[in-house]
């Protein structure tokens, strides 16, 4: 019983950092409809400051003082993030503001390491409350207490600024219609500023206050984040009620899974989640949403069109360039074309779903990875033939997908993308956490190619053969009828309905469609490296394959595989540089604010322009 | 006091208003009227600027209007009442009030919420409720008094009469001549001409987008070739 109460505890006090980060998140997204990627950083900025202040200042009175001050920096820190970077691109589709939050992470990330150094700092005690009280025969930190006691104010006071003050009403009115909100003569600019400052100090605040109990690394900002996802899901996004129900549910989860299911605490969270997505798919607390609601109308796309004669000559040029690189390249030229080549059949994959069908996907990379530990499973607990193993990886992931997107495309919109990353997360946990099936950390080794493929020569052409051929099935299958209907589904849901296309099964056939070609590339990844862990299957790579379409060109067929070529090729001596995040961080921002085309949408505007093609007939 | 010229505004690429013109006296009611799709919540939406022109003019007592943010123009006093309404359905009414507000101004009638409720008594019985559960009327009469809460010099009212009860259609053009009478300029679309002809003093007719006619509604009656080709009676 007291050690039930103790974990009890544990968890409450767990969940205070959490739902100061989260709620934070949730007002943001509430008013701006901005998914802050970024909030994690902010988080992991007020850890740092948070330390400093801590080591300034002395005592009971310069310990609170430093945790409301790194508050109110990382609120600073964030106006300048939504001032610099998001004003710009509060009128463009979700999905570059989205991008855009990724660069500032990347940017945060080396800014961080060039200020705090790449050690971890341990957080101090709290001054006062440094001993612990027993409860029931258990030791409870007095910190902890501290937490439990202070958490519920914080809701309070949230609460009472949202309901009952003026801003408040603005805030919750923006939340519905901004625009309407502007109309009636309230400045828009100064309330999204407003709840940037106060969501940004909200996760600063949450930063510093967990220092005792834990402390500042370069990786909590990815590591909270997708908590802070779980949570803002589950309680709906929007909700500040929703994120401290949630926190609380998953902190006490989380201290109990520890200590009676060690193996699973990770799977837990996203089990969760994604049960209770399916019940309440704007989770517990949430509104519906209606697409479209927003007003957020871009221009209309241009229509797509086969290649033209010139197109398809300068990709049969390419194609045979390549087909010629091993009769002239080094083994290390080989290497990195097929990884290219790799790279631009993943890319290509999600930008089937996502620039065809608009459905877009957080946790792609669950198929790359789920095909590639398909393949390798085989081959390591079945002895299986290379042949056969690389041809199970498309299926398994195109299963994989089958089975997840039967889920997901009930929903739409920044839902939709939320799903697909707790699958996504499920996925990497059951691998990462299975340590006596999938090796965890430690990966699988060991999975070579076929005798006949063996070299490096070999698996290139092999590469290349199914490299290309996957992604020009993915084109053929864009200008064929089913990527038109696909097309209809993503202009006008309604519309197409109304005509007598299925729209669930269309949507469902493209995700699957996409998971297979997905499970095709880790097919070819995990036998051209002899081994796979599950970083294949992070976060991180998820994310790789969106800003490589987006830098591409959202809104192009061929944006996919020129972005992962460009990135793939360029990574080989950007990150020779001791900040290249922040380099790419940069790139990314700019990209957005000043070419949101992509390379191929702004090589085909220029050209357009030059007079070198002729309008719409470029490569696409 | 509004002056309006060669206004030309697009939906993507396709042409809505074409080279409109037209201006509004100080305590004119005017009606503007025109069949479905004519282009009169696009006039109005050009005004505040909700749809950003491609060129032409919008000038408020003297002022270019015409590139501002439309919060800009709320505050210069333009109250627009949507034709959808577009009542924030999780607030209570009195919080879609508080969203509307302004400080009073010298040379504009100037409300309060009592004065509001005086006006539109049904609200006041529901002022707790959440705009969620009311019916078109009162959805109307809300969306009219969130403008006012603005104090408002004129008031762009798209369709007020479209989709409620006859009653209330009745009180709503009283409610319309008081703001005339309180000396409110009031522009109102219009496909009713009945009504219209009961509350404006004059008459101004779109189609496509351009001008068809512009004068009283005497005028109008002696043309009714006009009426037949322009309006759906
Ligand atoms: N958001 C939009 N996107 C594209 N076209 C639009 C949009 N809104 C209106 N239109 C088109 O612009 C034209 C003018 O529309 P508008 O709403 O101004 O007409 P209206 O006179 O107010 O009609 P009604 O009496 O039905 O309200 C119509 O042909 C309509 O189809
Ligand atoms: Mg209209």
């Amino acid at each position: 019983m007291g050690l039930f109460v103790a974990q009890l505890l544990t968890g409450l006090a767990n969940a205070a950092a959490l739902f100061l980060v989260a709620s934070g998140l949730s007002l943001i997204f509430g008013v701006t409809r901005i998914v802050n990627f970024a909030h994690g950083s902010l988080y992991m900025l007020g850890a740092y400051f948070g330390v400093t202040l801590m080591n300034t200042l002395p005592g009971v009175f310069g310990f609170w003082t430093s945790i409301l001050l790194s508050g109110l920096i990382v609120g600073v820190i964030g106006i300048a993030i939504e001032v610099c970077v998001l004003r710009p691109v509060y009128r463009a589709p979700e999905l570059f503001q989205l991008v855009a939050t990724f660069g500032v992470i990347l940017v945060i990330q080396d800014l961080t390491l060039m200020v705090w150094g790449a050690e971890d700092r341990l957080g101090p005690r709290a001054p006062g409350l440094k001993s612990v009280v027993r409860i029931l025969g258990e030791p409870v930190p007095q910190y902890d207490l501290a937490l439990i006691a202070i958490t519920p104010f914080i809701l309070l006071a949230l609460w009472w600024l949202i309901a009952r003050t003026r801003v408040g009403v603005l805030v919750r009115a923006a939340t519905q219609d901004r625009e309407m909100v502007g109309a009636l003569g309230v400045n828009q600019s100064w309330l999204f500023t407003g709840v940037f400052f106060l969501g940004s100090a909200l996760a600063g605040l949450g930063g510093a206050l967990q220092l005792p109990k834990g402390g500042a690394d370069l990786l909590m900002d990815l590591n909270i984040i997708s908590a802070v996802f779980v949570v803002v899901v589950i309680g709906g996004m929007g909700s500040i009620p929703g994120a401290f129900v949630a926190s609380v549910l998953i902190s006490v989860l989380n201290v109990f899974g520890v200590s009676y299911i060690p193996q699973s605490t990770l799977v837990l969270m996203y089990v969760v989640m994604a049960v209770v997505l399916l019940i309440r798919p704007y989770g517990l607390f949430g509104r519906e949403e209606k697409a479209g609601e927003h007003g957020q109308v871009g221009e209309p796309d241009r229509p797509i069109r086969p290649a033209g004669t010139k197109g398809r000559l300068f990709v049969a040029a390419l194609i045979a360039a390549l087909a010629l690189v091993p009769l002239v390249g080094e083994n290390f030229t080989q290497v990195l074309i097929t990884d290219i080549v790799i790279f631009c059949l993943f890319a290509a994959s999600l930008q089937f779903m996502l620039s065809t069908g608009g459905l877009v996907s957080f946790g792609h990379a669950a198929y790359f990875g789920g095909g590639a530990y398909a393949a390798a499973l085989l081959v390591t607990y079945a002895d299986t033939p290379m042949e056969l193993a690389f041809l199970f990886a498309p299926l398994a992931a195109g299963l994989l997908a089958l089975i997840f997107g039967w889920f997901c495309i009930r929903l739409s919109g920044v839902y939709f993308a939320m799903l697909t990353l707790a699958f996504s997360q499920l996925v990497w946990s059951l691998v990462f956490q299975w340590y006596d099936v999938t090796g965890g950390d430690d990966g699988l080794v060991n999975i070579w190619p076929a005798e006949w493929l063996s070299g490096t020569t070999a698996y290139y052409y092999f590469t290349l053969i199914v490299g290309v051929g996957g992604i020009i099935l993915l084109r053929q299958l864009a200008h064929a009828p089913f990527g038109y209907t696909l097309r209809a589904t993503r202009d006008s849901a309604r519309q197409a309905e109304a005509t007598g296309i299925n729209v669930k099964l269309v949507q469902w056939s493209a995700f699957a469609m996409a998971g297979a070609m997905a499970g095709l590339a880790g097919g070819l990844f995990v036998f051209s490296k002899g081994s796979i862990f599950p970083n294949e299957l992070e976060i991180g790579k998820s994310f790789d394959a969106l800003i490589v379409v987006f830098l591409g060109g959202v809104k192009t067929l061929s944006g996919g595989v020129v972005g992962a070529a460009f990135m793939e090729s360029a990574k080989d001596w950007l990150t020779r540089l001791e900040y290249w995040r922040l380099i790419l961080g940069l790139l990314i921002i700019g990209v957005v604010i000043i070419a949101p085309d992509g390379i191929v949408g702004t090589l085909r505007r220029v050209g357009e322009r030059i007079g070198l093609l002729r309008t719409q007939e470029f490569m696409r | 006091m509004l002056e309006i010229s060669a206004l030309n505004s697009f939906y993507g690429k396709a042409h809505i208003l074409n080279d409109l013109g037209f201006s509004v006296s100080k305590g004119e009611v005017v009606a503007l009227l025109g069949r479905n799709g004519a282009g009169k919540t696009t006039t109005m939406k050009s005004i505040m600027q909700l749809v950003r022109p491609k060129s032409g003019k919008v000038q408020f007592n003297g002022q270019d209007i015409t590139a501002l943010p439309s919060h800009r123009i709320a505050r210069l006093g333009l109250g627009y009442v949507p034709e959808e309404r577009r009542i924030f359905s999780d607030l209570t009414i009195l919080e879609n009030l508080e969203v509307g507000r302004q400080p009073p101004r010298a040379d504009a009638p100037a409300w309060t919420v009592d004065a509001l409720f005086e006006l539109f008594p049904n609200l006041f019985e529901r002022r707790h409720n959440r705009g969620k559960a009311m019916s078109g009327g009162e959805q109307q009469m809300l969306t009219i008094a969130r403008t006012l809460m603005g104090n408002p010099k004129l008031l762009l009212l798209d369709e007020p009469s479209e989709g409620i009860a006859p009653v209330i259609v009745e009180q709503m053009a009283e409610t319309i001549l008081r703001f005339k009478k309180e000396g409110l300029t009031v522009i109102i679309s219009e496909q009713n001409l009945h009504f219209a002809r009961i509350v404006a003093d004059r008459a101004i007719i779109i189609e496509s987008g351009e001008k068809k006619f512009d004068g009283s509604f005497s005028e109008l009656e002696k043309q009714p070739e006009i009426r037949d080709a322009y309006l759906s009676v």
